[in-house]
């Protein structure tokens, strides 16, 4: 032991005893060991994370929804594109409890998505006929659908959508709003077409605030949105248009699926021009029917009564009034009035006229003329057109059908009519229908044959009958003196004519009598075949006389 | 204390940590190695405090994101549901079987907690030379160093899971963040079990002792 230490060896130095002793303090590491880097670096990694955390944390915004049909917090995302852009973080009743606050913690990456009109709802599995849409969710679970919006507002709070919409927000396209008297058949989704071509479909239909007509909303997709100007009709496109014309039976519908669950189809009319575009949420008119409109809006109408003193029998309210085969408007309502002291019974019809329909042109120039516009131009037309004999009058239609029209034409030997301008409607006059001329004229007839003296008529037919019957008895004799005078001469003549053949048969047959052999020999041979033939009957009965020979009582 | 009087280290000798062999060190700071299995001789761990001090404090600040994390991801149907252990002792319990959720709670949150707190108790008793209670503390000592080998129940169960479930276009778990920092915590709280010196706890009582006497 190089060094001693300790009480040991302190109690051998006796002589030193005195001196303190030394203490030994153990020293004293400060120096920081390696080991703390272990917190360090866990302390590194935790902050890291929590700061990634806090970091990668997005906006947690709240949707307010009518019902929350299959949203779990924790388990249901919100997608957009199909990608998770967020997960719902908690689900809870409204403060009123009418309607459920959804809180959804949104991808810090999506946070520039949740402007002012975004917009969300719950995709579930949709069946329809035009489609099947979010299958993926029967296995999966709903999820939230989300579309961007353009606004460049921020917003955390928001309301959904009560359905999943037809057309996703971020497809380009435009809207527009039709206008109809009844839904119909087109409800949501169903689709509309362009030239047969499927291009967009109804997005929403809901009533007017006034309860007299049906907004239809649909979203017709780009490219084919600009196809819609400003003149652009809307039918509707639902079912069969079966027609029978000249050109033979036709049958049109737009599409199969048009015809299930109906459908919507525009075009501009023929002949017009390729208008502006049509604004988004522009409004249009939906047509029944392509023919309607295709023959355009009728901007324009006039009304008119027109007062009739006959049956009105075969006509009906819609039925076309026709100039000269063209339909310029048609008939709205048909009465029956009467005048106490005269008794007289009259039938007032009331009729629309489309004056655009009848364009004035100027034959010299060929330049269409512009319509009356006011009051006064129009009563001023009418007074003219009257007075040039322009008449309606009731005609038939369909000889099957009994189906009647209004006709309106010029009648130039109309008997003139003082138009009564203080009318209102104004009553155009009218002059009587075809087949009351035909009445008319067969009663004259009548009135004739009435006039006709029988009796004389009946005289000379007796006269006649008497001379004939003496005809007749002159006939007869002239036929009995025929009888007795050329009959025996004919015979005797006859007979002359026989002899006379008798002698060229005698002269024109040297071989007679080889002939008269050749008979006798024929008549003979003929004789033997009958014999022959008693011979094998008997024997088909009795074959046995052949040996036996014939019977006793046979040879009796 | 029944003032066990002399200790190994005020007796100038040195105890084999291995094969405990009491023999006389080279000399007081260096006491070389066993005369017997040949292991390296400390009076006390060098640096046992400090040591323990830092895997204790490492061990509490994994403890925080090992429960908020989640320790395992399950996949059905196409969502993803992510769990952590509260989560899984949450929904034990709401779904009815407390027992498990409380075997859950007590093995996964309570018991790394517990040992963590332990061990901050014993090293400030230690630095502070608090005397008395040394067996009391020794035996918390002890149950700190016995639990540390079951701690990884929940790393077990999560491993196993996730090998398991595997049915692909199903159904599937796949592990979470939160599992690696509940292993660290587990681990980091076992080292420190170890590197933390039981002798220390005496030498507080007989230093007091030293300052009474």
């Amino acid at each position: 032991m190089p060094v001693a230490k300790g009480s040991a060896s302190v109690a051998e130095n006796t002589d030193r005893n005195d001196l303190p002793q030394a203490t030994v303090v153990p020293k004293r590491r400060t120096r920081i060991s390696v080991v703390w880097i272990i917190p360090v670096l866990a302390a590194a990694v935790a902050i890291g994370i929590a700061i990634q955390r806090i970091l990668s944390e997005g906006p947690t915004i709240t949707i307010v929804f009518k019902a929350a049909a299959g949203i779990e917090p924790g388990k249901t995302f919100v997608k957009y594109k199909d990608v998770n852009i967020g997960q719902v973080s908690a689900v809870e009743l409204s403060n009123d409890f009418t309607r459920v606050t959804v809180k959804a913690k949104i991808a810090k990456s999506a946070a520039g998505l949740m402007v002012e009109d975004a917009k969300f709802w719950i995709v579930e599995p949709r069946i329809s006929l035009t489609g099947v849409s979010g299958l993926g969710t029967l296995l999966s679970g709903n999820y939230i659908g989300f579309g961007a919006g353009s606004s460049t507002k921020k917003a955390r709070e928001f309301v959904g959508l009560d359905e999943q919409p037809v057309v996703t927000p971020e497809e380009r396209g435009r809207e527009f709003v039709l206008r109809a008297a009844t839904l119909g058949s087109h409800d949501v989704g169903v689709p509309v077409y362009f030239r047969r071509l499927l291009v967009g479909e109804v997005i929403a239909a809901e009533l007017d605030k006034d309860g007299k007509g049906v907004s239809i909303r649909i979203f017709v997709r780009a490219p084919y949105d600009q196809f819609v100007t400003t003149d652009t009709q809307f039918w509707n496109a639902s079912g069969v248009d079966v027609s029978l014309n000249a050109s033979g039976f036709q049958v049109q519908t737009e599409s199969l699926i048009a015809l299930l669950i109906g459908g919507i189809a525009f075009e501009a009319p023929p002949g017009a021009g390729a208008g502006p575009a049509a604004d988004a949420n522009a409004v249009f008119q939906l047509f029944a029917t392509r023919d309607a409109a295709m023959k355009g809006p009728d901007l324009d109408v006039e009304h008119y009564v027109l007062v009739f003193r006959q049956s009105v029998r075969g006509l009906s309210v819609g039925a076309p009034v026709e100039f000269r085969g063209v339909n310029i408007g048609e008939v709205t309502r048909i009465g029956v009035e009467f005048d106490p002291k005269t008794f007289n019974f009259v039938q007032p019809v009331d009729i629309r006229f489309y004056p655009d329909r009848l364009r004035a042109r100027s034959l010299d120039s060929g330049a269409t003329l512009p319509p009356p516009k006011t009051a006064e131009e129009r009563l001023k037309r009418a007074q003219l057109m009257v007075d040039r004999g322009f008449r309606a009058q009731l005609r038939t239609g369909s000889l099957l059908t009994g189906q009647s029209y209004v006709g309106v034409d010029i009648f130039p030997k109309a008997p003139k009519v003082k138009l009564d301008t203080s009318k209102v409607p104004l009553e155009i006059p009218t002059v009587p229908g075809e087949f009351e001329e035909l009445e008319t004229s067969v009663a004259s007839i009548i009135k004739k044959l009435d006039r006709v003296q029988y009796e004389k008529i009946d005289a000379d037919l007796r006269k006649a009958i008497g001379t004939l019957d003496q005809t007749l008895k002159d006939t007869d004799a002239l036929v009995k003196r025929l009888d007795a005078e050329s009959v025996p001469a004919l015979d005797r003549a006859l007979e002359a004519g026989r002899k006379a053949l008798k002698s060229a048969e005698g002269t024109l047959d040297p071989d007679s009598a080889t002939v008269t052999d050749l008979r006798e020999t024929l008549r003979e041979i003929t004789r033997a075949a009958a014999s022959i033939r008693a011979l094998t009957d008997y024997l088909e009965r009795q074959p046995q006389s052949l040996i036996r020979g014939k019977p006793a009582e046979e040879s009796k | 204390m029944t003032a066990a009087a002399l200790t190994a280290a005020r007796a100038g000798l040195v105890s084999c940590e291995t094969c405990k062999l009491l023999s006389r060190p080279v000399h007081p700071d260096h006491a070389g190695h066993c005369p017997r299995c040949g292991a390296e001789l400390e009076s006390r761990r060098a640096n046992s405090i400090q040591y323990t001090w830092a895997l204790v404090i490492a061990a509490a600040i994994c403890y925080i994101p090992a429960n908020l994390l989640p320790v395992m991801n399950t996949t059905a149907f196409g969502s993803t549901e992510p769990d952590t252990i509260m989560g899984g002792v949450v929904f034990l319990y709401t779904s009815g079987s407390w027992p498990l959720a409380l075997i859950v709670l007590i093995a996964s949150v309570m018991v790394p907690l517990a040992k963590l707190i332990a061990l901050g108790y014993l090293l400030i008793t230690v630095q502070r030379g608090v005397p008395g209670g040394g067996r009391e503390r020794t035996r918390l000592y002890r149950m700190v160093e016995f639990i540390g080998r079951w701690s990884m129940l929940d790393v077990f169960v999560d491993t196993f899971t996730v090998a398991l479930v595997q049915l692909q276009p199903l159904m599937s778990v796949a592990p979470g963040p939160g599992v690696l920092f509940f292993a660290a915590v587990v681990v980091l709280t076992m080292i420190a079990a170890e590197t933390f010196d039981p002798r220390l706890i005496w030498d507080a009582g007989s230093q007091g002792e030293r300052q009474r006497g």
